[in-house]
């Protein structure tokens, strides 16, 4: 138990968070800091392409087994089957529509790819290893879920629409996914020589750019917060906070299943207890029109995001640690 | 100077449904449209702004397009066909343009 609150206490005192509190603050405050939209997005490209070639390159050195497809195809079940979890607690804890539950039920099938970067820095700082291949495991965990959200519209709500030809396709080829899997596969093909011609690119600076990207995020979630305070009730806010650690719950199953290091453990319960706020919401505004973007984003962003980022990483790695030996 | 009778319609829609949107509009026959970006705004479904959004799902573009009259029709049907269940406003005003032919 000490250990664990050692553990939350040093995340909580590390740069990344702190920066993170610091834009929520700000948001808060009505302060005019911002980042402007291009720099943003240029950071989350940075830290796309970095943490895809160094998955790749760690992919390389270490070699592939049968354990990898495993977890593809465990990513894939679980972000398929996370949805129809979330659904039920749903209608069960908030007064919400078919529609609504649906749509916010999809994004906690699949995953936060920031909560995945912040978590990976974490796992490297507390020293421990983990598969570089669950880079890909997080590309394939992003979509399954939007095909659950559908499916739960269309098992409940008689009413409900098919999804849009093309909407598919939109989803497997969106930018972010093209390239953290395109950074993994070149990272793998180029290996640990690859790594070592852009190390002082994407691994020196990683860490100060993780920084500034989070008090962006702390940013834009406080602003989300702060303008869809309305939206949040009791039981919405209690459903942010228990389905991340009931779906990293499947998640640190399934690392265990496999038998995958320390590391890798936590990044899966990470991927399971993540909510989407990228790739999900957009194919929700096109397929599920209905459904109020101010819940979903709200929970995604405003409360899941900020909950495993401060609490629930420190948890993940105490319990996964305390499970595997590591 | 020669002006010529026209219609501006302005559309304002989700980013997410500007390509579904402007294909629609090419498909009927419009050959002419501008976009522009939405800094933010407030409606039914509330305040919002673009410095706040993650990412395109909140976002909101402006398409611009000023035909023919008689021409009208054909591009509210195509448009209604996308926007119907989304949110958005679609305006139509009258206005006159220089070099008809081009519209």
């Amino acid at each position: 138990m000490d250990g664990m609150l050692a553990l939350a206490a040093d995340n909580l005192l590390s740069p990344i968070i702190l920066f993170f509190a610091l834009g929520l603050l700000a948001a808060f405050a009505r302060s005019d800091l911002s980042i402007p939209e291009a720099i943003a997005k240029g950071m989350s490209i940075y830290l796309l392409f970095a943490i895809g070639f160094k998955g790749g390159a760690a992919v390389a050195a270490n070699g592939i087994d049968a354990t990898l497809i495993l977890s593809l195809v465990a990513g894939v079940v679980l972000s398929f089957a996370i949805p129809m979890v979330a659904f039920a607690l749903l209608r069960v804890m908030t007064g919400l529509s078919v529609t609504d539950a649906a749509a916010v039920a999809g994004h906690y099938g699949s995953i936060s790819i920031v909560t995945f970067v912040a978590a990976s820095s974490v796992v490297t700082a507390s020293g421990l290893d983990s598969e570089g291949y669950m880079v890909a495991v997080a590309a394939v965990m992003e979509a399954p879920a939007i095909l659950s959200a559908l499916w739960l519209i269309a098992r409940f709500d008689k009413g409900a629409s098919d999804m849009e030809a093309g909407l598919m396709r939109e989803i497997l080829l969106n930018g972010s996914i093209v390239l953290l899997v395109g950074s993994f596969l070149i990272g793998w093909i180029t290996g640990t020589e690859g790594l070592d011609l852009i190390a002082p690119f994407i691994v020196t600076p990683f860490q100060g750019v993780l920084c500034l990207f989070l008090l962006d995020m702390g940013l834009v979630a406080g602003r989300g917060l702060r303008e869809a305070k309305g939206v949040l009730k009791p039981g919405l806010f209690l459903f942010g906070v228990i389905m991340p650690v009931v779906g990293s719950c499947f998640g640190l199953a399934v690392g265990l299943l496999l038998g995958l290091s320390t590391g890798g453990v936590v990044l899966f319960m990470v991927l399971s207890a993540s909510a989407s706020y990228i790739a999900v919401p957009a194919a929700m505004r096109v397929a599920l029109p209905e459904a109020n973007p101010s819940i979903y984003l709200t929970l995604s962003l405003g409360v899941t995001f900020p909950f495993n980022l401060t609490l629930g990483i420190p948890l993940y790695v105490a319990v996964a640690t305390a499970l595997t030996g590591g | 100077m020669q002006t010529h009778q026209a219609k501006r319609v302005e559309i304002t829609i989700e980013s997410v449904m500007e390509s579904r949107l402007t294909k629609a509009l090419v498909d009927a026959g419009v050959t002419g449209f501008t976009i522009l970006p939405v800094l933010g705004g407030s409606g039914r479904s509330g305040q919002w702004s673009r410095e706040g959004q993650v990412s395109r799902a909140g976002g909101m573009v402006a398409v611009v397009c000023i035909i023919r009259p008689e021409r009208l029709d054909g591009l509210l049907d195509a448009a209604f066909g996308v926007v119907e269940r989304h949110i958005g406003v679609v305006c139509v005003t009258d206005c006159e343009v220089l070099r008809a032919e081009r519209f």
